[in-house]
């Protein structure tokens, strides 16, 4: 990837050297603050597949996000199967509902603000089962058994969690980065821009379309399932809760969409905004959701290529190359 | 190379195409014309897969195409462009392009390379790099016909083309379109610009009212009868040879 700018190159050195920093902090508060910036980078990430590049906005990423947790811990709760075998089909499952998910809505031919609100029902439905099942522990959840070791993935050192967290994302990027250069990239790409043209040029959308949603599952199981590792307890509402579902869209809609690094840039800042902001005003909870609000509005009215789009503009090169946008 | 048998589709109660045929031979550009209105579209629409007939059959080389969706019959060689150009606003030029490449080239330099390789052709070489959404109306349909080039469609159908076009950018797209029909291309185009279709195409078909009223030489059709009426109105065509005559 080529960034476009220098002022797209700062907001990524600056991301780097704020991730960097942590280890050198070594404030519990701070690790712990950034891997839950982390484990949310990845759903953003997850959203960024189908949001950011093929312009599906699902207001239901929570589905996948729960359903990747929900899988990993009734395997290893109810069934005793092995951590690493639960985590990772705590990923695919994670892609089967997003497949499943956009099967559905897609043989309907469902678009734009109808997907949404299909995404969202899908999330809310499943919190309800989630809720009233004994397999999935009911309104009291699923907690692990304590048992650190590289064998059941349960990492009591903050700075080993982080450090796997950093090289997750890494890789999510990577292949984000990979999608976003290949055929199928420029497919979805094609299909947010103009469907029907896509369809003319010879492009199954439909099959496109369903595979970002099994791409963009797994990377949404696989953040559930890490939540799940990291604090050995989920239950149906911080799992698939709403919230976890605006999250996902937040991130890279400010830090910019359909971008590779948008989502992490735009998580990273959020997250130390509304921490930043409960430190000056520790009385107020819930005033970081205000806060979302408030930047969200700001940055769909201002940034509607969020803020590697602002970036870009400062410090362009001059030589830019035709076949290579950040 | 293209035969389309009794194709005909009804909206409701609107029969909007009703037992049309066609045939476009190979190497051909063949017209189809009729006032607005009149289901050009909407056949273009059954024949590229986009629409699904009520009755009829399209097929192409040889082989039933009817009811298949548009990527399959794309696949097989044959395209539409719309009436509205539909660029990729956010893409650049030869990414535009490369879409269309991307159909039987998968990696991505093959695909761009192409792209560029097309753009050049259809004289697009210095705005590969602008944005989509930056070009002119010319400039979109001519990328809607690189585009479309650019999957290896041997059979292109243009609607409308030149719609909207001033006098010496059609004089470009003709020129563009003769050089790709020398290269190996077949065309079949709905077109309101009469000097263009006087100039390019071997054969016309008539559309009125969701029938074929004409088919035969553009030279022939613009004196029918039956034509000049559906263009201008019942009885135009004695009150012209009245004028004529007098």
């Amino acid at each position: 990837m080529k960034l476009q700018s220098a002022g797209q190159i700062a907001l990524v050195v600056a991301a780097c050297a704020y991730l960097l920093s942590v280890y050198l902090m070594s404030s519990p508060v701070w690790i712990g603050f950034t891997i839950n910036a982390l484990i949310v980078a990845i759903i953003a990430l997850s959203w960024n597949i189908t949001g950011g590049f093929g312009g599906m906005s699902s207001f239901g990423h929570a589905a996948l996000y729960g359903t990747g947790a929900y899988a990993s811990a009734i395997l290893q709760v109810q069934f005793g199967v092995n951590a690493w075998i639960a985590f990772g089909f705590g990923i695919i499952a994670g892609a089967a509902m997003g497949g499943f998910i956009g099967a559905l809505a897609f043989r309907y031919g469902l678009k734009g603000s109808y997907f949404a609100l299909v995404t969202l029902a899908f999330a809310e439905v499943l919190r309800i089962c989630a809720s009233s099942f004994a397999i999935t522990g009911g309104g009291s959840g699923l907690q692990l058994r304590l048992d650190p070791g590289v064998g059941t993935l349960q990492f009591p050192d903050r700075t080993v969690f982080y450090t796997i967290l950093l090289v997750v994302v890494a890789l999510v990027m990577l292949l984000t980065l990979l999608i976003k250069k290949s055929r199928f990239g420029a497919y979805l790409v094609a299909i947010r821009e103009n469907e029907d043209a896509a369809r003319a040029l010879g492009i199954d959308t439909y099959k496109i379309k369903v595979q970002a949603m099994v791409i963009s599952g797994a990377f949404g199981g696989l953040a559930g399932a890490l939540y799940l590792q990291l604090f050995l307890f989920i239950d149906s509402t911080v799992v698939y809760g709403s919230a976890v579902s605006i999250e996902a869209l937040i991130g890279p809609i400010i830090g910019g969409a359909g971008t590779v690094w948008g989502p992490l840039i735009g998580t990273l800042g959020l997250h130390l905004l509304s921490e930043g902001a409960k430190h000056l005003l520790p009385n107020a909870p819930g005033l970081n959701f205000v806060l979302y609000a408030i930047v969200l509005i700001c940055a769909v009215r201002l940034l509607p290529r969020g803020l590697m789009g602002l970036a870009a503009l400062f410090g362009t090169f001059n030589s830019r190359k035709d076949d290579d946008h950040a | 190379m293209l035969e389309v048998r009794n194709l005909s589709k009804s909206f409701g109660g609107l029969q909007a195409v009703s037992d049309v045929s066609l045939d476009v031979p190979e190497g051909s550009i063949v017209g189809l014309l009729g006032p607005n209105g009149a289901g050009k579209t909407t056949c273009f629409t059954m024949i590229a897969g986009f629409t699904k007939p009520n009755a009829g059959s399209v097929t192409f080389e040889g082989k039933d195409i009817t009811g298949l969706p548009p990527h399959q019959i794309c696949a097989r060689g044959m395209i539409r462009t719309f009436q509205i150009v539909q660029p990729f606003a956010g893409l650049t030029v030869q990414e535009n392009i490369a879409v269309g490449a991307y159909l039987h080239h998968h990696e991505r330099q093959e695909a761009m390379a192409l792209a560029r390789d097309v753009g050049k052709r259809l004289g697009m070489g210095n705005m590969l790099d602008r944005p989509a959404s930056s070009l002119t109306i010319a400039g979109r349909k001519r990328l809607e016909l690189a585009r479309a080039l650019a999957t290896g469609a041997k059979l292109l159908l243009l609607d409308e083309v030149m719609a909207g076009l001033i006098p010496s950018e059609i004089n470009e797209i003709v020129g563009i379109i003769r050089q790709i029909r020398e290269e190996g291309h077949t065309f079949l185009m709905i077109e309101h610009v009469m000097q263009a279709v006087m100039s390019l195409a071997e054969t016309a078909y008539v559309l009125n009212q969701g029938k074929l009223i004409a088919h035969g030489p553009p030279r022939d059709l613009v004196k029918d009868a039956s034509v000049v009426e559906a263009y201008l109105g019942h009885g135009a065509a004695a009150r012209l040879q009245d004028e004529h005559h007098a």
